[in-house]
């Protein structure tokens, strides 16, 4: 597994389940003309594993699941399936299946003939098939609607038929291309746990390609957050989220303040860094040279506001006015403006449901503890 | 890691050196089926398009010689001597019948264009304003004609016009003349035969690029302060300019070659390079004249043809996928 | 909506487009000979045309050859709209797709004179075989009518949906089976029309014939078109409304079925996106 590169942190950070051999990606290249849109990617997946690729478009994401369907030849590299280099068969002759973004459902077929079909290509008895489709349909909940064609479905539905199909010849590895993209928001949130519990209760091993944190974070066992073909951060949700390997982890996923500043105390147990806003007290120390130049991240949620002053000031604390404020229900957004000029993102549960309002223009108080600090070297 | 470091690592790792013989069965398999798909249409039209138009163009330079032709090259003493016969050419750019009739023929082509432009884009305009049901109907009944033979259309028009036809037999009853008007055989009967023919050629590229016009667009030009009028000048019309070449297109260079309209509509002052080719080959059996005469035609509509592929290209970027990289990063 | 000028345009407009046809149709009724002045019904022409063995042979010849020529031009056609649409980059494409499209601007005069002067050429090397007929007509037709077949089902494969024959490959499907199991169905109508298309065009087509005409292989345009030379015939009003019934007839039953089709199936996403609505709600 690649290690975050630039994280210069101790404790070490957990890797998340352990990784196992099942799929194995080995330096594998795609170039197209003069841009390389995989770069030199390598990566484990172990069985049964739900893993993402996460990034914005262009990221490569999407060739790196195409060379592991088929669709694409690798420039360079190869692809271990169970031990076995696959990188050089063609798509029909993989053990993978893949659920495409549009569904790509056979509009001439009905919805029991598009899970049968991949069956029959397979030269699959018909008892067989028909035994495999109607298991398919229980899964999915779809035995109502096996004779409809796609057309008479509806999004929901279509995708359902969708992941019945690729489950159907029971593969290997299931790839899923931006599986929720296509749906509404509300469909979204139920078709997540849906999925997951499908996926999870038939033990496919699957990636996923997402531009979406939310669905990453939500369906996947071990995220890897892709930029310009490149890995980035490979880890748990938990882990990328808390612990982002670098500024731009930092910032794609969730929301983030981020401070630039200089190592000024470096010990075993705390390290202090000083920036143009105030003073950072970390609570762990990091092996560093003094003068060195480094972020600190911290997320809204873990900064306290108030308009009283906390306990310890000299580090971890800082005076500002709030400019913004925005309620979201369950919890309301604050800008506050420090000295220096930086505006802070602060999120405030609102655990009461009379507590007290910050009004916009009130001088506050934001402190967070030295637990809550990430630091960046890059 | 060096060059040679790295090379060797990717050739371990891939499959490349695994499955030789599947990769050559591979190349050889899907190579094959693609050959067949593009070689036995090209092949056929090659045989039966452009063989045959190489064949026109040798006779043009030909010297007939009874049936046959003498041949276009010789070896004598050492010496290869080309004999290509000029003379029609020189013949054709210097006559002026020929070049009037050149000339003339645009001339008719451009008219009829531009009175199906004047007719059809408001046709077309309104037929988009009609209720969405009603609207599949109107665009049946434009295109019905066309699937009728046109022969017969034109034919029918000889009926309408002719001296002893229903308009002149019509005015005679009515007493409102005393001698029937000659219509037939004008520029005036060829330019409504044509104008007929082709008037849904260029209706129906108008109505679709028309009917896919945003309304919005009209609503915020008003919005603005736009009058009705001046929207539709300033934008309805332009957005639909695609809509105009295309139907313009698909009138003018067509209008240039036509033969059948002019033979039995036109007359004596209709001067069409269709009539001459026919002509030439049908009534002076002048073979190499007549030949001429086809290269001649194609060199006239070739322009007006390399603009329109131009814009086309242009519009679609289709000129591009030839440069483009197989597939690009998704 | 359409407004009073907007009526009156259309209107007049359909009245051009509509009056000749109709007044074919009329004097083919016509008693007299001379096919303008009414003189009383009769169905006199209707019957000259079946006792007419020239127009007979000539009908049965235009069938026979419209018929092969749209089978082979949709065959070509859809070969030709792959090429197209799918391959994208392959040596000489800008020459292919010339070869696709001359047919459709170059004038028939110039297509009818290059193949008569081609088969001349080819009979004079075979030493004198008459090849003229039937099939140098097809072979003309087929190469005319290609193109108009590759127009209409290249526009309707360039909207097929890429990813549905991805998802066959990755179910198993080796490419030949993608094109049957398929892309075939999915053009199925793209083919009809197309086929259509060119069985019209070639049932039409007066000048190319004219030129690979031969005894024994006279088309019936190629036969009207001798007749209305020469002057007006009612027979040749009698063969254009049995044309214009039939065609008129084909088309707008083909029109109707295809508007049904459309609004069954927008009828049935609708209600499935009813459904769907109903199903969250509870």
């Amino acid at each position: 597994m690649m290690a975050p590169s630039g994280a210069l942190q101790t404790p070490p950070v957990p890797a998340g389940p352990p990784a196992g051999d099942f799929l194995r990606v080995e330096r594998l290249t795609k170039r197209f003309g003069e841009v390389n849109a995989v770069d030199d990617v390598s990566i484990a997946i172990a069985k049964g594993e739900i893993f993402a690729l996460l990034g914005s478009s262009g990221c490569g994401k999407s060739t790196l699941l195409r060379m592991l369907a088929g669709f694409e030849t690798p420039t360079s590299g190869g692809i271990q399936l169970e031990g076995r280099e696959i990188s050089g068969l063609r798509p029909y002759e993989r053990p993978i299946n893949m659920m495409f973004q549009s569904y790509a459902l056979f509009p001439h077929l009905t919805v029991w003939e598009n899970i049968a079909f991949g069956l029959k290509r397979h030269g699959q008895a018909k008892e067989r098939v028909a035994q495999q489709v109607e298991r398919m349909l229980g899964l999915v909940q779809l035995k109502p609607y096996s004779q409809r064609k796609p057309h008479q479905l509806s999004g929901g539905q279509q995708q359902r038929v969708a992941l019945a199909r690729s489950l159907a010849l029971e593969p290997r590895l299931l790839l899923l291309d931006e599986p929720l993209g296509a749906l509404d928001r509300k469909l979204r949130a139920q078709t997540q746990f849906e999925l997951h519990s499908i996926i999870k209760s038939v033990g496919v091993t699957c990636v996923l390609v997402t531009h979406d944190q939310e669905e990453a974070m939500t369906m996947a066992d071990r995220i890897a957050v892709m930029s310009a073909g490149r890995f980035l951060q490979v880890g748990a949700p938990r882990e990328i989220y808390e612990t982002p390997a670098t500024r731009f982890v930092a910032d794609f996923i969730g929301t983030v303040n981020l401070f630039d500043g200089t190592l000024v105390e470096d010990e075993p147990g705390h390290c202090v860094i000083q920036t143009p806003a105030g003073r950072f007290y970390v609570s762990h120390g990091i092996t560093g040279v003094l003068g060195q130049k480094l972020s600190v991240a911290v997320r809204p949620e873990k900064i306290e506001i108030s308009l009283q002053a906390p306990e310890r000031t000299d580090a971890n604390c800082f005076r500002g006015d709030v400019v913004e404020g925005a309620y979201f229900g369950a919890s309301s957004l604050y800008r506050v403006a420090l000295a220096d000029g930086t505006k802070l993102q602060v999120s405030v549960p609102n655990s009461e449901r009379h507590g007290a309002v910050i009004k916009v223009g009130a001088a506050v108080y934001a402190y967070c503890s030295p637990e809550s600090l990430v630091v960046l070297t890059s | 890691m060096s060059l040679t470091e790295s090379l060797a690592e990717s050739i371990a790792g891939s499959a490349y050196t695994a499955a030789p013989r599947r990769w050559l069965d591979r190349l050889l398999h899907r190579n094959w089926g693609r050959t067949a798909v593009i070689a036995l249409p090209y092949v056929f039209l090659v045989l039966f398009f452009s063989l045959p138009f190489l064949v026109v163009l040798q006779i043009s330079v030909s010297e007939a010689e009874g049936v046959k032709f003498k041949s276009l090259w010789d070896y004598a003493d050492g010496t290869l001597s080309l004999h290509l016969k000029l003379a029609n050419y020189a013949f054709l750019a210097t006559d002026r019948l020929y070049v009037n009739t050149y000339i003339s023929s645009l001339r008719f082509a451009a008219a009829c264009t531009v009175i199906c432009l004047a007719i059809g884009y408001p046709f077309a305009y309104f037929m988009t304003k009609a209720r969405p049901t009603l609207r599949p109907i109107l665009v049946m009944l434009v295109s019905l004609p066309f699937w009728t033979s046109y022969l017969l259309r034109i034919y029918a028009w000889k009926g309408i016009l002719d001296d002893r036809g229903v308009v002149n037999n019509l005015l005679l009853a009515l007493h409102l003349i005393d001698e029937p008007i000659k219509m037939m055989y004008t520029p005036f009967s060829m330019t409504i035969g044509m104008v007929y023919t082709y008037l849904p050629f260029m209706i129906l590229p108008l109505y679709g690029t028309l009917v896919k016009a945003d309304p919005r667009l009209l609503e915020a030009a008003g919005d603005l302060g736009t009058t009705p009028w001046k929207a539709f000048w300033l934008i309805t019309v332009p957005l639909s300019k695609a809509g105009i070449i295309a139907g313009s297109m698909l009138v003018f260079i067509p209008c240039v070659g036509e033969y059948v309209i002019p033979e039995l509509l036109g007359g004596p002052q209709t001067l069409m390079i269709a009539r001459v080719l026919w002509e030439e080959y049908f009534s002076n059996n002048d073979w190499p004249m007549a030949s001429s005469v086809a290269v001649s035609m194609v060199a006239l509509i070739l322009l007006p043809l390399v603009l329109f592929n131009r814009y086309q290209t242009d519009v679609r970027g289709e000129g591009a996928d030839a440069a483009a990289p197989a597939g690009g990063p998704r | 909506m359409i407004g009073r000028l907007g009526r009156f345009w259309l209107g007049a407009g359909y009245v051009f487009l509509y009056v000749p046809i109709l007044s074919l149709i009329v004097f083919s009724f016509n008693d007299s000979k001379m096919a303008s002045l009414w003189t009383g019904f009769s169905l006199r022409w209707y019957e000259a045309i079946f006792n007419d063995d020239e127009i007979i042979s000539a009908v049965w010849v235009s069938l026979k050859v419209a018929f092969a020529s749209a089978s082979a031009a949709v065959v070509l056609g859809t070969l030709a709209a792959f090429a197209v649409v799918r391959y994208r980059r392959f040596s000489g494409r800008t020459a292919f797709l010339a070869h696709i499209n001359a047919p459709l601007v170059v004038p028939e005069v110039i297509t009818g004179l290059s193949l008569l002067m081609f088969f001349v050429a080819v009979e004079n090397l075979l030493g004198g075989v008459s090849l003229r007929g039937l099939l140098t007509i097809w072979i003309g037709h087929t190469s005319i009518c290609t193109a108009y077949a590759t127009v209409v089902i290249q526009a309707r494969l360039s909207e097929v949906d890429r990813s549905v024959e991805e998802a066959a490959m990755d179910l198993g499907c080796r490419p030949f089976q993608v094109f049957y199991l398929i892309i075939l169905p999915s053009i199925t109508q793209a083919l009809g029309s197309a086929w259509l298309l060119t069985f019209t065009i070639s049932l039409d087509d007066v000048v190319t014939t004219s030129f690979l005409n031969a005894p024994g292989s006279t088309t019936l345009p190629v036969l009207i078109f001798s007749r209305a030379r020469l002057g007006l015939d009612p027979t040749v009003n009698a063969v254009a409304t049995i044309t214009v019934v039939l065609v008129g007839a084909v088309v707008t039953l083909a029109s109707f079925a295809l508007v049904r089709q459309e609004r069954r199936r927008a009828e049935a996403a609708a209600a499935a996106y009813r459904e769907a609505v109903a199903a969250a709600a509870v």
